[in-house]
């Protein structure tokens, strides 16, 4: 009997217990949709982080000094409470870097803080995104001004209480009316709206258009740090070949402001969006490893579903058995035909494992922002799951039926 | 003469059921020629299938020989019976033992797959052997949608389809009104005018008088072997012995 005969006879076979066959390829539909949707999602949020996410936390070709790492998923409480105890980072940590650096470069300092902000018409919007920085930030992050202006150099030095405005916040603080040269209360301090930023859409579904930028040593600089406090300082290279250098330099004049001996560590953090990058590719390491575990545990859990149903079958049809073994089948060919049945039985349920995890992808996109991307790879791997869980739970029903003496499998009703 | 198709020698089965052992078959010495008609008769559990099931390569005996065609067979393990089974013996069950939901063509193909035989020989062979039994309109028929007599007779076809040696049938009739059994023994009395060598197992004398010899058991031994005279004068031919 060649493999398609085999395979026809198998479909037959299924075709003729639908039901029953559903219920027994149900682990590996559920464990190769598991798959495939997370692993579509998963390879999604990768292209997310490599086209969007780091270039928004980190800026494009921009090296960030900090306190400790912005993104940190220890879960050693002693990581944090060494955090805790490092020096903030301050002006004049920015000062001595834009001094010091060896290569042409933009230098600005970000606090951020969330806070309420009053309009001159009264009207009040909670927890806008409230950042205090120097004037190079707008362009270290390519923050483009849509309406009006961005605030200068010399506003920053001497402080004036100049703002920039998200998109989001200028239309829910002043509808339709021109928000330019009109003025916003922050805790007490006024300020007066001179730009308002382009409409920037959201990460993660949060929104970046509610949110307000004013000179680091305007009043601003105080409501969301301690006074000659800042959260980091931002370094971007005219050049992105000269990225290693700057980097070096700043390790360097840091490690020299706090006093660091040869063997002492870091006490501040240098990032780059591309180590960020390497971060979510741990994360993602992790994930495709521990994943594939669970995934595992299903195709086991399928598997052995497979072998009983499998089991009830051959015993149900002891006397189809003996009735080919009568007639000249061999073990080896009832072996096979047992082996294709459960390997095609399970073979359909991979495919429709594969379907539905696909669109279930499609759906998880729809409705979060999590984006979705199917490596066809993937599918293939599925496939071939399919079909090894199918093999290996049809090999005891198959080595049961193919042992059995036709003279009593002719006798069984 | 030539090789008889089947000669036995001291064969015997035994079954053992805990402390007891059944002696199913003693010590049958037994030899049948090429072309013979042979009905084994005798009472309920003298024997009978026991003895039909070690000729058909079923199963093996406890002790004794056997050739078929004049090679031993009794000392064959499982997948060399297989193909001696495919090769050398047609099989007719009195519960006619076809597959439910594969077509009377299908039913009758089946020797012929596990003989490794091409689809298109496959199909004319198994084509040609069900017009020979009278079925050629009912070949995609399931044997749910066929009567009892057309069921044995997609039996008797499938056991045909490999030219066997030896074509053997166990109370072939048992599930089938008189009118109808008629009709299979006049399809068997065919055949063996064709040349097919033929051993029925059955109870009823009417059935065992188509043959030609016929060999009684009781508790497992041969109590008589004797000539069918009516049968062979039917035929109008002395017997070859
Ligand atoms: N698998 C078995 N295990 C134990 N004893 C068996 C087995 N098969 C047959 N026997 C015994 O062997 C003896 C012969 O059985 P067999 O089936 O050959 O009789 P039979 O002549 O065909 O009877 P019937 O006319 O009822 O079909 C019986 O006593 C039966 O109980
Ligand atoms: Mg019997």
């Amino acid at each position: 009997m060649s493999l398609l005969e085999g395979i026809l006879l198998a479909l037959n076979q299924i075709r003729a217990q639908k039901l029953k066959s559903f219920f027994a390829v149900l682990g590996v539909i559920i464990g190769t949709m598991f798959l495939i949707t997370v692993v579509s999602v998963v390879e999604g949020m990768n292209r997310y982080m490599e086209e969007d996410f780091a270039g928004a936390i980190y800026g494009l070709n921009t090296i960030t000094l900090s306190r400790e790492p912005e993104i940190s998923f220890s879960s050693d409480p002693d990581v944090y409470r060494e955090y805790r105890r490092r020096p903030r980072i301050t002006f004049q940590d920015a000062d001595a870097i834009r001094a010091g650096l060896t290569v042409p470069a933009l230098v600005a300092v970000e606090s951020y803080s969330g806070g309420n902000m009053v309009s001159e018409l009264g009207i009040e919007i909670e927890n806008v995104w409230l950042t205090g920085a120097s004037a190079d930030l707008l362009r270290i992050r390519d923050m483009d001004i849509e309406q009006g202006r961005g605030f200068t150099a010399p506003e920053d030095r001497a402080g004036v209480p100049v703002i920039v405005l998200g998109a989001e916040t200028a239309s829910t603080l002043f509808g339709s009316l021109d928000p330019i040269g009109r003025s916003v209360k922050v805790r007490g301090a006024t300020f007066r709206v001179i730009g308002v930023m382009k409409k920037q859409g959201s990460l993660f579904g949060m929104s970046m258009d509610n949110r307000a930028l004013a000179p680091a040593r305007s009043p601003m600089g105080r409501l969301v740090n301690p006074q000659g406090i800042v959260d980091r300082v931002l370094v971007k290279p005219f050049e992105t070949d000269d990225m290693a250098q700057a980097q070096i330099d700043i390790e360097a004049i840091m490690r020299v402001r706090h006093k660091l001996r040869g063997a002492e560590d870091n006490d501040f953090a240098i990032e780059t969006a591309a180590e960020s990058m390497s971060f979510w590719e741990n994360i993602r390491k992790i994930l495709m490893i521990a994943f594939p575990g669970l995934v595992s545990i299903a195709l086991v859990v399928g598997g052995i579903v497979i072998m009983n149903i499998m089991l009830v079958s051959v015993t149900e049809r002891t006397r189809e058995i003996g009735i080919r073994k009568a007639l000249g089948a061999r073990r080896r060919d009832i072996h096979v035909q047992v082996l294709v049945e459960s390997a095609t039985l399970s073979l359909l349920g991979a495919l429709l494992g594969i379907a539905v995890g696909v669109v279930l992808a499609q759906i998880v996109q729809a409705l979060s922002p999590l984006p979705a991307a199917i490596a066809p790879v993937w599918m293939g791997v599925s496939v071939m799951m399919g079909v090894s869980v199918g093999v290996i739970a049809g090999l005891y029903p198959a080595a049961r039926a193919a042992r059995l003496d036709p003279v009593v499998a002719l006798r069984a009703e | 003469m030539s090789t008889p198709v089947i000669r036995t020698q001291g064969l015997t089965k035994e079954y053992v059921l805990g402390a007891e052992t059944v002696r199913a078959l003693r010590d049958v010495d037994l030899t049948i020629e090429r072309n013979e008609y042979i009905a084994i008769m005798g009472p309920s559990g003298s024997g009978k299938s026991t003895f039909m099931n070690l000729i058909g390569c079923l199963d093996t005996p406890t002790a004794g020989q056997y050739w078929l065609d004049g090679t031993p067979v009794s000392g064959l393990v499982d997948d060399e019976l297989a193909r001696i089974r495919n090769h050398y013996i047609g099989f007719v069950f009195q519960t006619f033992n076809l597959l439910p939901r594969a077509t009377a063509l299908h039913n009758v193909e089946l020797p012929l797959i596990y003989a490794g035989i091409s689809k298109k020989e496959r199909i004319e062979r198994a084509v040609d052997v069900l017009e020979k039994v009278g079925l050629g309109d009912r070949m995609e028929h399931k044997p749910s949608e066929l009567s009892g007599g057309q069921r044995q007779r997609v039996a008797v076809a499938r056991a045909l389809v490999n030219r066997p040696s030896l074509l053997l049938a166990d109370e072939p009739t048992g599930n089938l009104d008189s009118k109808t059994s008629t009709d299979i023994m006049a399809l068997f009395d065919e055949l063996h005018a064709g040349g097919q060598t033929i051993m029925v197992v059955t109870h009823e004398h009417d059935i065992a008088l188509h043959a030609h010899r016929t060999v009684t058991l009781r508790d497992g031994i041969i109590e008589t072997d004797v000539t069918n005279d009516r049968a062979l004068a039917a035929a109008g031919s002395a017997p070859a012995r």
